[in-house]
């Protein structure tokens, strides 16, 4: 027998053979109490009418799902690309932040705290917070403040305080290492606002439940577009696993349906500068979950490298794991150089800058053989404002 | 009866468990800074296994790690060290790490070299109550380790009975929800330690995180049965040429 859902890990927070909360005692209890709470908070009215009322007046939801039709053209096939990109904040990132600040609102958390790589997730987490008039502390790591500038100044200006991670490799997994750390020496009164469907259970169902309404619009809106709500193909980006998990979740249990994840493989997925966790990691424990590591013959972490921040993890969500171990998503990679080229041209046909991370889903529709008879939905998962300064050098 | 056990009964108050990091301060430290330890009056060793993402350390013992990984430590290669330990260390050592390197090497396979180079117990602070009992405590056992679970202030009274009774050899009491190395008040703590007693648990309870000096030994020994020093330990032997002679200094301070 087959798992009956892809949709749910069971109790114990496991995907086939990936997920579980491994975590210290010293978490224990904050994770226990969200395990035990976070479905009945989730689903009550009033949560739902509010998280319901931000999405649609705050950030502008339902995000538009957009025929690209010279890019259609071009490749000879019928793309869709779902516009987060336009949310509120410029990417996916707000709809789960914002289902965890209302979440911990109603735990009677009065401080919230997050780990950011690229900044978009510790932005949207700022901007709830600020919303909320909630204190907010956004752990990044050292090298990441550097390049990414001018999210540093959003967060601050949104009242939030950047905390540089200073150990390790100083970049996103560090900084999930201190988020973590502050909250096991702050056990009370924190909530720990996890950015991507990655750490302990309840997390990654948690953020792709926060997610899923991509995809739930995905299939009202194809539907009245296409007069179905199934597509053939849907194709998202993948670092930790996010947006992928959100476009994909109303569409796991569709096995017509082709779930393409594209993850970031840098200078070549051979060059030891990439970040494909699937095919170069081992089955391993990170940030509280068993899931794909890239690491050393010893177990020590690798730092992952991508020229999207977004992409840079060494690790994948426990969900990704077991799609790709069982074959029920497909999932190939892109390099900087053709998530670039991608950028450029989605940019040269429909005058649409996307964010470096979603221009590595683009860059992945070369790879699919699609034929005109296919409906491809892309899911565009943030803007490319915030990547200007990397485009700005391949522009001649 | 297991080496721990044996300690505990022989001298059950006051024991001084010492945690170093292996390869700390230099690759070929480790067995130098253990047998320093047993000279100077250390009852246990727990010997860190370094990783690249100690999420219940500090920055002290995570530094140490950097350092112990920048030598050129790894699992293997503290096995070779290890090989033979028994002939000059007869107190009791407790190897301390965390899951990803542990699972890399094959979780059975270092269970049975850590019980076949002299090992007695283990301490991984990222394998809860439900996979150790779903899977890991049962090849634990078979090789004879002890197993060493983590209680804090925030733990429920139930679940301190149960971790307990999963426990063997001691319970490690972490005086604070905290990372180790943090400076706590440490009436707070006694609350909590004086709350620990009452339980009648039936392992011997080690006081750990926070505890640097003879004051705070000295405070956590009134309530269980001793306490674990870690970081306060990392700093003292830090950057010393004689790692033998910072380890006397640092121990008769604390034992004096």
């Amino acid at each position: 027998m087959g798992q009956e859902t892809f949709q749910q890990p069971n109790e114990h927070g496991y995907y086939g053979k990936f997920g579980g909360a491994f975590i210290p005692e010293m978490l224990h209890r904050n994770v226990e109490e969200l395990r035990t709470k976070y479905l009945e908070i989730i689903n009550e009215p009033s949560f739902k009418e509010e998280y319901a009322y931000l999405l649609k007046d705050y950030v502008g939801r339902p995000s538009p799902l957009y025929l690209a039709e010279r890019l259609s053209e071009k490749l000879g096939t019928n793309i869709y690309l779902k516009r987060e990109d336009l949310n509120h904040t410029g990417a996916h990132k707000i709809n789960n932040a914002i289902g965890q600040v209302l979440l911990a609102q109603r735990l009677g958390k009065k401080r919230i705290i997050a780990e950011t790589g690229a900044g978009q997730h510790g932005v949207a987490t700022a901007t709830v917070c600020a919303l909320k008039g909630l204190e907010c502390i956004v752990y990044m790591g050292e090298k990441d403040i550097e390049r990414q500038a001018p999210n540093v100044a959003r967060m601050k200006m949104l009242g939030a305080t950047v905390v540089p991670a200073t150990s390790g490799s100083k970049t996103l997994k560090d900084a999930t290492n201190e988020a973590i750390r502050d909250w096991i020496n702050n056990p009370v009164d924190t909530h720990y606002v996890i950015g991507s469907v990655v750490g302990p259970h309840p997390y990654p169902d948690m953020v792709a439940r926060f997610q899923s309404i991509i995809s739930e619009e995905i299939r009202k809106q194809l539907k009245e577009k296409t007069g179905s709500e199934l597509p053939t193909h849907v194709v998202a980006c993948v670092g930790g696993g996010s947006n992928a998990a959100g476009a994909f979740f109303h569409f796991l249990d569709e096995l017509s349906v082709q779930l393409v994840a594209v993850e970031a493989a840098g200078h070549g997925i051979d060059s030891g500068m990439s970040a494909v966790a699937t095919k170069l990691g081992t089955v391993g424990v990170l940030h509280g979950s068993k899931n794909l590591v890239m690491q050393t013959a010893d177990g020590q972490v690798v730092e992952p490298h991508s020229i999207s921040a977004g992409l840079d993890y060494p690790g994948i969500g426990p969900l990704h794991a077991h799609l790709y171990e069982s074959g029920r998503g497909k999932f190939i990679y892109a390099t900087d150089d053709e998530a670039v080229e991608a950028a450029f041209e989605l940019t040269k046909l429909e005058g649409i800058i996307p964010a470096l991370e979603s221009s590595h889903a683009l860059a992945g529709l070369k790879q699919l053989n699609l034929t005109k008879k296919d409906i491809v939905v892309v899911c565009l998962s943030g803007r490319g404002d915030k990547d200007m300064s990397t485009y700005m050098k391949y522009v001649k | 009866m297991s080496r721990i056990k044996n300690a505990f009964n022989k001298k059950p108050q006051r024991v001084l468990n010492v945690y170093c990091t292996a390869g700390f301060p230099a690759l070929d430290s480790t067995l130098d800074v253990m047998l320093a330890l047993q000279d100077n009056g250390a009852d246990l060793i727990e010997l860190g296994m370094p990783y690249s993402d100690p999420l219940a350390d500090g920055p002290v013992i995570q530094d140490s790690s950097a350092i112990a990984l920048a030598n050129g430590m790894t699992i293997e290669k503290l096995f070779e060290q290890l090989t033979g330990f028994r002939n000059k260390i007869t107190i009791p050592v407790i190897l301390m790490g965390y899951m990803n390197p542990v699972l890399q090497y094959g979780f059975e396979a270092f269970c049975a070299k850590a019980a076949e180079v002299g090992v007695d117990g283990l301490i991984l602070p990222d394998l809860p109550q439900y996979e150790f009992e779903a899977e890991y405590g049962a090849i634990v056992k078979k090789y004879g380790l002890d197993f060493i679970f983590l209680v804090t202030p925030e733990t429920a009274e139930d679940r301190i009975k149960q971790l307990d009774k999963l426990s063997s050899g001691f319970l490690y009491a972490v005086s604070s929800s905290s990372t180790t190395g943090n400076d706590k008040d440490f009436n707070a703590v006694e609350k909590y330690l004086e709350r620990l007693q009452s339980l009648k648990l039936t392992n011997p309870v080690l006081v750990g995180f926070g505890i640097k000096d003879k004051e705070t030994f000295d405070a956590a020994s009134k309530y269980t049965n001793g306490a674990i020093i870690g970081s306060a330990f990392i700093k003292a032997i830090g950057g010393k040429e004689n790692v033998q002679q910072a380890t006397k200094e640092f121990l008769t301070s604390v034992l004096k």
